[in-house]
């Protein structure tokens, strides 16, 4: 007999309490930086956003002449703590890999930040915070942000901060348009930026599948249209195969066949039922109910949406070049072979439209079987891409230093006597 | 005896490789003006665009292996990975003041597009290519009845990546037959050395082992 409990709640109820969630919401763990009525936020639907606030987190220190920070922007279902304790989860940093003395974004030389979106759920103004106009919690009341919208507040936090040009902008999906959007919004504050496997649009295919993982979180009959926190519940099961839909196009064929093949989760046969059989439905259900814990179901529909209405060269007359003619900012891309969310191809044409802008970039595809989600995970080439971009740009800018100075490699030219195609 | 371990027999010439940049790569950048904006197309592991970047001129690169990119931007180098026979048709018209090919045009499916994409990218281009009627190529042809190797080209016929080779005198021809102006041309023997000037053209052909050519958009015809 098919067991129906199995089917009809796949996940457990979140071991963290909604309470929880919505108190850091408004009172993060976290820097803060709050804006009154004097400064709003200008969205790109014609609403002015005030007041708001955005929760940051820094690493590093700033030096003197304020030109050794980075901004890090994170991506779809991550936060400003890259490198610290998650507040929630109690898990390390989600950039742990790449963040932290002698790692590519070294804390001994560079001062990182990283804010959360607006539109996020974990301090910085969102569908979770509480609308000081009727002090209530925003949901669906909320307005419909955009990147641009996100890197405007960054702006502002930069601003806030006394910092003027950023040393580079990095970040990989979601964080890779807004470093896109940075470029194009405020070139002259960039000096380097390092878009990673992103896109500078979101496609048919990427719109489809947060349709489908908004759809999963509006038929939970514990959405309640959005107003789920009144009544003290939450749509878990909608946002956890969200996730589920989500974390499959992060990942790729091969990646998930290495990880599980078709492995069996603790049994040696099938139980001829819909129980999780397969290891990989365990995997995918636990991912899905550990993403419900830390994140709100209505921040998940607004950044989605955010995403897709991504689109650059629609901001500039349809050609891409254009939103980046005569920028001075260093480029390097990089993108993942096995990515198929934002493929090669996405980066390739970015890539084009910026040499016919004449930029100074530079392109790595790597190599690996990962799939999207390779920009988070032990990849050792994209880590020496990143720190040899980042100490050139540093020494491009005249950052003091051993890392910095202009004596790297010229005394260790080789002399080869061949030419360089042999045979 | 081996290929690779036979000797240029030719009297006084005496390998001058003392410096740390390669002769061939001394030539290109010499042809090239302080503060003019460059691509170069196959630029390897980046010794080139160094070297052009120490005089000032604001290079960057295309480059078709992942490893060879990945050690240009270790080095600060602006370099895309890239195809000259695919990605050379995204680049806009007048981009670059020159666009370099070195040691590349060979290893190229259609040499002829490449050479005119070069020359709309660039207001010039600058090619070196492995002269295939070098004198040591014809002799293994002629007298051993194989497909040349040399130390340069050491490949077999069946694995080299070299599928369009040609000889000066080919490439002078195709360079009239597209109305390609040449600008400057020089031949460098087997140590990089360039073969007198005042030598004729199949003296070139014989003796230089690579051509090296400043190229610009010809006339109308």
């Amino acid at each position: 007999m098919v067991d129906i409990a199995s089917i009809t709640s796949p996940v457990p109820s979140p071991g963290i309490s909604a309470d929880e969630r919505s108190h850091e919401a408004d009172h993060p763990h976290s820097l803060l930086a709050q804006f009154g009525a004097d400064q709003p936020l200008r969205l790109d639907c014609g609403v002015d956003l005030t007041p708001f606030q955005i929760a940051y987190q820094t690493y590093g220190e700033l030096n003197a002449d304020r030109s050794n920070a980075i901004l890090v922007c994170h991506a779809l279902t991550g936060d400003q703590h890259v490198f610290n304790v998650h507040p929630l989860t109690g898990k390390a940093g989600w950039w742990e890999i790449m963040i932290g003395p002698g790692r590519p974004l070294d804390t001994d030389k560079y001062f990182i930040i990283c804010s959360n979106v607006i539109g996020g759920c974990m301090g910085s103004t969102g569908p979770a915070s509480t609308n000081p106009a009727t002090g209530k919690l925003w949901g669906l009341d909320f307005p419909v942000i955009t990147i641009p919208d996100m890197v405007r507040a960054q702006a502002m936090l930069l601003d806030r901060l006394g910092i003027d040009t950023l040393l580079c902008v990095i970040g990989g999906s979601m964080g890779g348009m807004q470093v896109l959007q940075w470029t194009a919004a405020y070139p002259q504050r960039v000096f380097s930026a390092m878009p990673v496997a992103c896109a500078t649009r979101h496609s048919a295919q990427n719109i489809a599948f947060h349709e489908l993982g908004r759809q999963a979180v509006m038929a939970d009959p514990d959405w309640h249209h959005g107003r789920y926190f009144e009544r003290s519940t939450q749509p878990h099961r909608g946002l956890a195969v969200a996730r589920m839909a989500g974390h499959i196009t992060y990942l790729s064929d091969a990646a998930l066949h290495r990880k599980f093949g078709r492995r069996m989760q603790d049994r040696e046969l099938p139980t001829f039922s819909f129980d999780a059989d397969f290891q990989v439905e365990s995997y995918l259900r636990y991912q899905g109910s550990s993403f419900v814990e830390r994140f709100d179901a209505n921040s998940y529909l607004y950044l989605t949406r955010a995403m897709d209405y991504f689109d650059i060269a629609a901001d500039h007359g349809g050609v891409l070049a254009k939103a980046f003619a005569g920028i001075k900012t260093r480029f390097c891309v990089v993108s993942f072979t096995s990515d198929w969310l934002f493929p090669t191809s996405e980066s390739r044409a970015l890539v084009h439209a910026l040499n016919a802008s004449s930029a100074r970039v530079s392109f790595a595809e790597i190599e690996t079987d990962r799939g999207h989600d390779a920009f988070l995970l032990d990849v050792p080439e994209f880590f020496d891409i990143s720190r040899a971009f980042l100490e050139s740009a540093g020494k491009a800018r005249g950052l003091k230093g051993k890392a910095f100075s202009s004596e790297v490699d010229s005394g260790s030219r080789e002399e080869n006597v061949s030419t360089k195609v042999s045979g | 005896m081996a290929l690779q371990d036979q000797t240029l027999p030719l009297p006084g010439i005496v390998p001058d490789r003392t410096g740390s940049d390669r002769t061939d790569h001394l030539l290109v950048a010499s042809m090239v003006e302080r503060g003019s904006r460059v691509l170069d197309v196959g630029c390897g592991d980046g010794e080139l665009l160094q070297l052009l970047e120490s005089r000032g001129i604001d290079g960057r690169g295309i480059e078709l292996s992942r490893e060879g990119v990945n050690r240009c931007v270790a080095k600060g180098l602006a370099v895309v990975q890239g195809d000259a026979d695919t990605d050379l048709v995204n680049y806009p018209d007048d981009a670059f003041d020159y666009v370099i090919l070195s040691q590349t045009l060979q290893a190229t499916r259609q040499p002829r597009v490449v050479l005119e994409n070069l020359l709309r990218i660039g207001r010039r281009a600058i090619v070196s290519f492995p002269n295939f009627g070098f004198w040591k190529m014809r002799l293994q042809l002629l007298i051993g009845g194989h497909m040349p190797r040399t130390e340069n080209l050491p490949a077999t016929w069946y694995d080299t990546a070299n599928i369009h080779f040609c000889t000066i005198k080919d490439f002078v021809e195709l360079c009239d037959e597209i109305n390609v102006k040449m600008e400057r041309s020089v031949a460098l023997d087997l140590y990089g050395r360039p073969v007198p000037l005042n030598l004729p053209w199949w003296v070139w052909n014989m003796f230089g082992e690579q051509g090296v050519f400043l190229l610009s958009r010809g006339g109308k015809k």
